[in-house]
C-alpha cells in the first residue's frame, strides 16, 4: 500500500462515519528483505510485506483504538477497515469519557519521501561476503521500504516514507574476541563498506593478542559512540518523559529537581528535524524540529505526547515519551586524539545489556562487549575480557566526564521488534576519568 | 476438544487453496497466524484508551535444491501467497549460492496434531463494562497511602490461532488463549521512588477469565500498595556475601537468563553472536558438565497445563514432548529445534518458534522448569543464619555468554537466625552462571512450585519477542554477592 491508496482508503472510510464521529487513521507499511549471516554465509533469508492500519474513533469525549493488517487489495482492505471501524463503534458506548483525549484539530498536510539508491539484497550480500572473505562475520542485512501515514476525518493527510538499508554485523576471532560495526543509509556505496571492513581487520589484529583480564575497580575509559548509545538508550527509558517526571519515576529526578548537575559540556537534544522519522503523531500533531532535553548539564524540557500534554497542561512535542532522534552535542576533543587523551585505561567499543541498578541514583549496570581494548600509553595493547560495570550517570556524565569528541557518528537503529525502526542517534565519544567495574 | 472456530475454518480454506496451486518445490510449509488481542487499563482512576488488535498473515517457507528461503505477507489472497512463495524462492536461491548449510537439513514434517488452551471462562463471557468496572475497583483499592503517586490496573487478552501445513501432508492447528492482568503502585517520598507489582503482573499463564481470580487482581491491591509505600522508607539492602532465598517470582528470571538462554543451540552454533550473544556452554559439555548442585533438575516441558508456552508442536512441525535438560546437576541436553539438531549433531527439543507470521522460527525456550525437591519456604528460611529473601524481578543484565549476571528485585527481606525480618529496598545480587548454580543448597517441594513466565523474551535477527513459561519453587543459594542501592 502506498500514500495514494492509503489516502483513498481513508476517504472512503470517512464516508462511513456517523453523527459527530471523528476518525484518525494511521498506517505503517514495510516491505523488507532480511538476510541473517553466520560464518560469512547466509543463515536465514526472507522477505516481509506488511501494512498495519490503526484507527482511533472519537465520539464526544470518548475514544477507542484498534488496528489490523491490510492485504494491499483495495476492495479487501476497505472491508477490513470498515469492519474494524464497526467493531470500534460497537465498543465506544461502553467506555467512559476520557479526560485526556487529545488530538489536533488543525488539519496538517505533508509528504516526505527520502531519496534512495538501494541494491538488490542478493547483490549486497554477494559484495559483503566477498569483502569479508576469510572473516567469521555474523549479522543481519535489512533493506526496503518503510512508510508511515496519517489521515483524519478532520483533514490531516501526512505521509513519510524511506527506502533504506541497515547492515549490522560483527566479526569474530574467538569467543569474546570480536569487533562490531554497522553500515546503514539510503545510498549504497560498497567502497564505504570496504573501508569499514578494512578497519575491522586492523582491529582484529589487536584482538588476536592475549586477552587482558582486569580486576573490578575504577578505571579511566573512553566510550565510543556505539557504547554511549547504550547509555542514551537507558536514559530514553524513563529519563525524559513528562509522565515519568510528574510521577517521580524518572531516573533523572535529582537532576530535574536541581539537586545535581551534569557536566556543563553535556547537552542532549531530540532532533525531529533530522527528518528520518515521520515528524507527526498519530493524533495529528506536528513535532518541533528540536527539543532541548539537557542543556549544558541542566535538565531542559520533557518529552510530552498528546495524552500526557493534556493531563499535565503542556505542549505536545513527541509521538512517544522517549527520544527517536537523539543528539548529544559535539565536544572539542578530536577523535584521533582520544587514545592519547585516555593514556592508560579502557577503550570501550560497545556496551551490552544495560539495565537500571538503582533508578533513584541513576545507576546503571551493563557489560563491555565488542571492540573493547586495554590501552596503555595511548596505544591499543590487548583485547579486554568482558567486564560488568555498575555506575551512576550522575558521576559518569558529571564529575567524571573529561570530554566529548568533536566528531559525531549518526547511528541508525538496527532494531526490528515490531518492524524496522526509524530511530537514530547522533553521538560523540566520551572520555571519563573513571568507570566503576563491579564483576 | 479442539474448537472449530470461524477463523480456523477460514485458515483451513486458505491453506487448501494454497496447497492446490502451490508451485513446484522440493518442500514448502505455509504457516497462517490469526491473532486477536485486546488491552484495557485504568491509571489513577482514569481509563486508558482501550485497544483492539487484529492481525492475520502468513509465512511461506520454501526449500529448492540447496536453498531455503521465506516470504511473509499480510496479503492472504491466492495472488498474495503466490507472491510470498516467489519471494521465498528467490531468497532460497541466494541461500543455495551462499548458504551456511544445505537445505536438505531443514526438517520435513508430516505431523498432524491439534492443540487448544484449556480454559473454563471465555474472554467474551464478561462484558466490556464489567471488565472496566473491575479495573476501576482494583485501581481504587491501590489508593491506600498518601505516598502512592501512580496506580495502575490492567487486563488483557490474546488469542492466537495458527495453522501450519506442509507439502508432505503435515497439518498442525493450534489455538492459544491468554488472559493477563496486573497491578502496579508507585510510591515516592524524599527523593526515593519505589514500585511494586502484583495482581498477576508477573504471573502469566494460558487460560481464560479464570486467570483473574487466580491472579488475585482485586485482593492483592492492598498488599501491593502497602509494600510500595513501606519500601520508600526501608533501609537499603545490605552489601556483602550473604545467603539468598529467591522466591519463584525471581527464580523465573534466574532460570530464564542463566539456564534457558545458555542452552539454546542457535547461540551455541553462533547464529546469535551479533545480537543476543553466544553461550558459555559448548557442545562437549552435554552429558558430563556439572551445571549445578545435585538437586538441580531442569526440564523442557511443553505439556504442563496452563503454562505460558505449552503447545503440541513447534513451528518447524516437530512434536513437542517433555525432556530433561539438566538431571541431578549434570547438563544433559540443549534447547534446539530439528534444524539446529541436525546442524550441530546434538539432541534437542521441539522449540523452533516464531513470534508471529512475519518472523521465521528460531530456537526458543518454551516451558523451562526447575523441578521441586522438598520442604516449604519456611524450611528454606529456617536454614539461613544471615541472608536476604528477594521477591519480584525488576532489573536484569547478563553478559553475551550468559555468564556474568546482575539482577535486581522489587523487594527484599532480611533473614536473621532462620527468621524473616524487616524490608530492605533496592536489593540486588551478582554472580556467574557457571558457579552460581553450584551454590544451590535448597529447593522447595511440589507444594511451593509456582507456574509463571515472561512475556518479553527477545532475541533473533530480525528481532522477535515471545512468551516463555517457567515453573519453580523458591530456592536457597549460599554465599552470594548481594548489594543495595544508592550512589
Amino acid at each position: 500500500m502506498n500514500r495514494d491508496s492509503f489516502f483513498a482508503l481513508a476517504d472512503v472510510v470517512n464516508t462511513r462515519l456517523q453523527g459527530g464521529e471523528i476518525l484518525f487513521a494511521s498506517l505503517g507499511v514495510e516491505d523488507s528483505d532480511f538476510v541473517r549471516l553466520n560464518q560469512n554465509r547466509v543463515r536465514q533469508a526472507g522477505g516481509v510485506r506488511s501494512a498495519a492500519l490503526g484507527l482511533t474513533l472519537i465520539d464526544g469525549c470518548k475514544q477507542v483504538q484498534g488496528d489490523c493488517q491490510l492485504s494491499g487489495d483495495a476492495d479487501d482492505d476497505l472491508v477490513l477497515a470498515v469492519g474494524l471501524l464497526q467493531r470500534l463503534r460497537e465498543r465506544i458506548p461502553h467506555v467512559p469519557d476520557d479526560p485526556y483525549l487529545s488530538f489536533s484539530d488543525q488539519p496538517q498536510e505533508s509528504s516526505h519521501s527520502l531519496p534512495a539508491e538501494l541494491p538488490d539484497a542478493a547483490d549486497a550480500i554477494g559484495t559483503l561476503t566477498q569483502l569479508a572473505d576469510g572473516l567469521d562475520l555474523v549479522g543481519i542485512w535489512a533493506s526496503g521500504l518503510i512508510g508511515e501515514g496519517l489521515a483524519s476525518s478532520i483533514g490531516h493527510r501526512c505521509w513519510h516514507q524511506s527506502e533504506s538499508f541497515n547492515l549490522d554485523w560483527s566479526c569474530y576471532l574467538d569467543r569474546d574476541k570480536a569487533v562490531k560495526d554497522g553500515y546503514s543509509g539510503f545510498v549504497w556505496e560498497p567502497e564505504q563498506l570496504a573501508a569499514r571492513i578494512g578497519t575491522q581487520r586492523e582491529r582484529l589484529s589487536v584482538m588476536a593478542r592475549p586477552q587482558r583480564r582486569i580486576e573490578p575497580g575504577r578505571y579511566r575509559a573512553y566510550l565510543a559512540p556505539a557504547a554511549l548509545q547504550e547509555l542514551m538508550d537507558m536514559l530514553a527509558w524513563g529519563g525524559f518523559g513528562l509522565r515519568d517526571h510528574r510521577t517521580r519515576q524518572t531516573p533523572l529526578l535529582a537532576l530535574a529537581d536541581g539537586e545535581v548537575a551534569l557536566h556543563p559540556s553535556l547537552s542532549i537534544l531530540e532532533e525531529h528535524g533530522r527528518g528520518l522519522t515521520s515528524g507527526f503523531t498519530d493524533e495529528g500533531f506536528v513535532m518541533p524540529d528540536a527539543v532541548p532535553l539537557i542543556v549544558q548539564g541542566r535538565f531542559g524540557t520533557c518529552l510530552a505526547d498528546a495524552r500526557s500534554a493534556k493531563e499535565y497542561g503542556s505542549e505536545v512535542n513527541a509521538a512517544n515519551e522517549s527520544p527517536e532522534s537523539l543528539a548529544v552535542a559535539a565536544g572539542e576533543m578530536p577523535t584521533q586524539q582520544v587514545l592519547t587523551a585516555l593514556g592508560s585505561g579502557l577503550y570501550i567499543g560497545n556496551l551490552w545489556y544495560c539495565n537500571w541498578s538503582d533508578r533513584n541514583a541513576c545507576r546503571i549496570t551493563g557489560m563491555t562487549r565488542f571492540g573493547s581494548f586495554w590501552v596503555e600509553n595511548g596505544q591499543l595493547t590487548a583485547p579486554l575480557a568482558p567486564m560488568r560495570f555498575d555506575d551512576s550517570l550522575y558521576r559518569l556524565f558529571g564529575e567524571h566526564l573529561e570530554g566529548l569528541t568533536r566528531e559525531r557518528e549518526l547511528i541508525l537503529s538496527a532494531e526490528t521488534y515490531g518492524g524496522r525502526s526509524t530511530d537514530s542517534a547522533l553521538l560523540p565519544g566520551a572520555l571519563v576519568s573513571e568507570i566503576d567495574l563491579a564483576l | 476438544m479442539y474448537p472449530a472456530t470461524e477463523s480456523q475454518h477460514q485458515l483451513h480454506r486458505i491453506a487448501a487453496d494454497f496447497a492446490a496451486t502451490a508451485p513446484p518445490a522440493d518442500y514448502w510449509t505455509l504457516r497462517l497466524v490469526d491473532e486477536v488481542s485486546e488491552g484495557l487499563a485504568v491509571r489513577d482512576d482514569v481509563a486508558e484508551p482501550s485497544s483492539l488488535a487484529l492481525s492475520r498473515g502468513a509465512m511461506v517457507t520454501v526449500v529448492v535444491g540447496a536453498g531455503l528461503g521465506y516470504g511473509a505477507s499480510s496479503d492472504l489472497s491466492p495472488a498474495g501467497l503466490a507472491a510470498a512463495f516467489e519471494r521465498a524462492r528467490a531468497l532460497a536461491a541466494l541461500h543455495a549460492r551462499l548458504g551456511l548449510f544445505h537445505a536438505r537439513l531443514y526438517p520435513r514434517s508430516a505431523l498432524r496434531v491439534r492443540y487448544a488452551t484449556p480454559l473454563t471462562e471465555p474472554w467474551e463471557s464478561m462484558a466490556l463494562e464489567d471488565k472496566l468496572a473491575l479495573l476501576f475497583d482494583a485501581c481504587a483499592r491501590l489508593d491506600a497511602d498518601r505516598r502512592i503517586v501512580e496506580r495502575s490496573a490492567w487486563l488483557g487478552h490474546r488469542r492466537v490461532e495458527q495453522l501450519l501445513v506442509t507439502s508432505d501432508g503435515g497439518e498442525i492447528a493450534q489455538q492459544f488463549e491468554h488472559v493477563h492482568c496486573g497491578l502496579s503502585a508507585v510510591a515516592h517520598a524524599k527523593g526515593q521512588t519505589q514500585t511494586r507489582h502484583g495482581g498477576g503482573a508477573d504471573f502469566a499463564q494460558q487460560g481464560g477469565l479464570e486467570r483473574i481470580a487466580a491472579s488475585r487482581l482485586l485482593n492483592d491491591a492492598e498488599r501491593v500498595a502497602a509494600e510500595a509505600a513501606a519500601l520508600v522508607h526501608a533501609p537499603e539492602c545490605p552489601s556483602g556475601r550473604l545467603d539468598l532465598v529467591l522466591l519463584p517470582s525471581q527464580m523465573t528470571l534466574q532460570i530464564h537468563e542463566s539456564i534457558g538462554h545458555p542452552l539454546e543451540l542457535d547461540r551455541i552454533l553462533g547464529d546469535e553472536r551479533n545480537y543476543a550473544g553466544l553461550s558459555f556452554v559448548t557442545p562437549e559439555m552435554f552429558g558430563s558438565y556439572r551445571y549445578g548442585a545435585a538437586m538441580l533438575n531442569v526440564t523442557f516441558d511443553p505439556a504442563l497445563p496452563g503454562e505460558l508456552a505449552s503447545f503440541a508442536a513447534d513451528d518447524e512441525g516437530s512434536a513437542a514432548k517433555r525432556v530433561h535438560l539438566i538431571r541431578d546437576g549434570i547438563l544433559e541436553r540443549p534447547l534446539g529445534g530439528a534444524l539446529s539438531q541436525r546442524r550441530s549433531r546434538l539432541s534437542g527439543s521441539a522449540c523452533a518458534r516464531a513470534s508471529d507470521w512475519d518472523r521465521p522460527p528460531i530456537d526458543r525456550m518454551a516451558n523451562i522448569n526447575l523441578e521441586p525437591v522438598e520442604g516449604s519456604l519456611d524450611d528454606l528460611i529456617a536454614r539461613v543464619e544471615h541472608g536476604v529473601l528477594m521477591d519480584t524481578n525488576r532489573s536484569w543484565s547478563i553478559d553475551d555468554s550468559r555468564n556474568k549476571f546482575q539482577f535486581g528485585c522489587e523487594l527484599g527481606r532480611l533473614i536473621e537466625n532462620g527468621e524473616l525480618k524487616g524490608l530492605v529496598r533496592n536489593p540486588g545480587y551478582r554472580g556467574i552462571s557457571a558457579s552460581f548454580w553450584r551454590s544451590l543448597d535448597g529447593v522447595g517441594g511440589p507444594e511451593t512450585r509456582e507456574v509463571r513466565g515472561v512475556q518479553n523474551c527477545g532475541k533473533g535477527e530480525p528481532n522477535q519477542a515471545v512468551y516463555v513459561g517457567h515453573a519453580s519453587p523458591p530456592c536457597l543459594f549460599r554465599d552470594v554477592d548481594v548489594f543495595g542501592g544508592g550512589l
